[in-house]
């Protein structure tokens, strides 16, 4: 699904974000993306959403070949990419079924789709009784299940997760990864930029480690860090 | 804020129908001139011999172009000059002799043309002076012709100036939906689809501007047109270009340049402030 063949990315001051990264994703993979600040988590993010231009190497999504992209084509290339921020980044001004019903009116969905989709996709995070109020009216953990439900009700093959339990508490984090694994469970591939530690190391998923631009560790199953065995 | 926008392009079209207005005049004025010269006089030496005469008349006729030749007698032209005098005809009671001399009054289909017959007639002999306004036109139509060109880039200037204030005035309203923006980016709104709203908003923009425009220039100008167009006659010998006459052409042009100024200053405010 995520094909990424010796990725680099070097600004034009000299800064080296990426070095020679290669990852391969299969389509319903979940993926933990680790690292600390400034390893290259976001810049690879921004590449994936077609934000940062690649310097070197190729980079294929559902198996077209997405690293050089005339402007124009870019908003395609993002519909096949759902994303959820950290900072939730709901429309203030609309309720909670306009801003999922949003995503769909801007690939130009019909409205009988829209009445369609938007109440099940609601319903799919739980959020059907909360349709209409407004983002200010929520706690983080809805304004949060809200932006999922907007990035997944276009039905994207993958969905990139940035951050999304990092202004939430612990429970309503819990709350959210289930949300999160109930979506990749039906077939959504998901890629998960974190720094939440217990989270990785509970749900042993794939872990891919980044450490200043480079790929140190791609490990199924894997903890936040490399487990050290007790002596 | 939209009330910039709206000034700005309101401004920009009255100066443009102002300048509209003086160029299509200053046309008719120039037409009006060279349908009224159509006329070459020939001043002849007192007393000419008929032969002198006869041999002015044919050469005349001969040319191309002269539709008549008459001949004015001297009294006829004093009796002419009384009547135009009108009131202060009475000076001209006094002369002891007729000053006026004889001439031929040509006239000629196209005063352009002119040249050679006058460069004919000048040589024979008895003729005095040739007298026809061909410098005059010239001049008129040089004096047009700035007027236009100055015109053209008056407005220039205006349209580019206008069109940096819309989009200064619609930053504003980009700037307050770049959140909303951005996430229409995010999902994979294409970029038409995220100018739509905003060039409408400058079209609207414009077409009210063109609206308040139109209708003080109407109205200025029928006001303008009622109490200076005699006045304007008798000093300058021209009339104004009928205010009727340019209405329907005058509203559908500020319509579409100032629907063009509100679409092409949004399309810079996007471009410019979101890269979109």
């Amino acid at each position: 699904m995520i094909k990424l063949v010796n990725i680099s990315k070097e600004y034009r001051n000299g800064v080296t974000a990426l070095y020679d990264i290669n990852i391969e994703i299969q389509k319903g993979e979940f993926v933990f993306l680790v690292g600390s600040s400034g390893a290259g988590k976001s810049t690879l993010i921004k590449m994936l959403l077609k934000e940062e231009g690649i310097t070197r190497g190729r980079m294929y999504l559902d198996g077209a070949d997405i690293t050089r992209v005339p402007n124009r084509r870019i908003p395609y290339i993002r519909r096949k990419v759902g994303v959820v921020f950290q900072d939730f980044r709901l429309l203030p001004n609309k309720t909670v079924y306009e801003n999922v019903a949003f995503a769909m009116e801007i690939i130009g969905a019909k409205p009988r789709e829209i009445r369609r989709r938007v109440p099940l996709i609601l319903s799919m995070v739980d959020l059907s009784r909360k349709a209409s109020s407004f983002p200010d009216q929520l706690s983080g953990g809805e304004q949060q299940r809200v932006s999922i439900a907007r990035s997944i009700v276009n039905n994207p093959p993958v969905l990139i997760a940035d951050e999304p339990t990092g202004n939430l508490d612990p429970d309503t984090a819990e709350e959210i990864m289930k949300v999160l694994v109930d979506i990749n469970n039906r077939g959504t591939t998901i890629v998960m930029a974190t720094h939440a530690r217990d989270i990785v190391n509970k749900m042993k998923k794939r872990v891919i480690a980044l450490e200043d631009g480079r790929l140190v560790r791609d490990e199924e199953k894997g903890g936040y860090s490399i487990e050290i065995p007790n002596i | 804020m939209g009330i910039a926008s709206i000034t700005s392009i309101s401004a920009v079209l009255m100066i443009l129908g102002v300048v509209l207005i003086l160029v299509l005049s200053i046309n008719n004025a120039v037409l009006d001139t060279k349908l009224k010269f159509d006329e070459v006089e020939v001043f002849l030496v007192d007393e000419l011999p008929n032969q002198s005469m006869d041999r002015i008349e044919e050469t005349v006729r001969e040319h191309p172009g002269v539709i008549s030749i008459i001949f004015r007698s001297k009294e006829q032209a004093l009796e002419i000059m009384k009547e135009e005098w009108a009131d202060e005809a009475y000076l001209l009671e006094g002369l002891e002799t007729n000053p006026l001399p004889d001439s031929y009054i040509i006239k000629v289909n196209d005063i352009e043309y002119a040249d050679v017959l006058v460069n004919d007639v000048k040589t024979l002999d008895g003729v005095e002076e040739v007298k026809y306004y061909k410098d005059v036109i010239d001049k008129l139509l040089i004096f047009a012709g700035y007027i236009q060109f100055g015109g053209i880039l008056i407005i220039g200037i205006l349209v580019f100036i206008s069109v940096f204030i819309i989009s200064n005035t619609i930053k504003i309203t980009v700037s307050s939906r770049r959140r909303e923006i951005n996430i229409m980016k995010y999902v994979g709104a294409t970029n038409g689809y995220i100018r739509g709203p905003f060039i409408m908003e400058g079209i609207f923009l414009g077409m009210i501007g063109a609206l308040i425009s139109i209708v003080i220039v109407y109205f200025g100008y029928q006001y303008f047109y009622k109490s200076m167009n005699e006045k304007l006659y008798d000093l300058f010998t021209f009339y104004l270009v009928d205010p009727k006459l340019i209405f329907a052409d005058l509203a559908i042009m500020f319509g579409t340049i100032g629907s063009g100024i509100g679409a092409l200053g949004s399309l810079v405010s996007l471009k410019r402030f979101l890269n979109v």
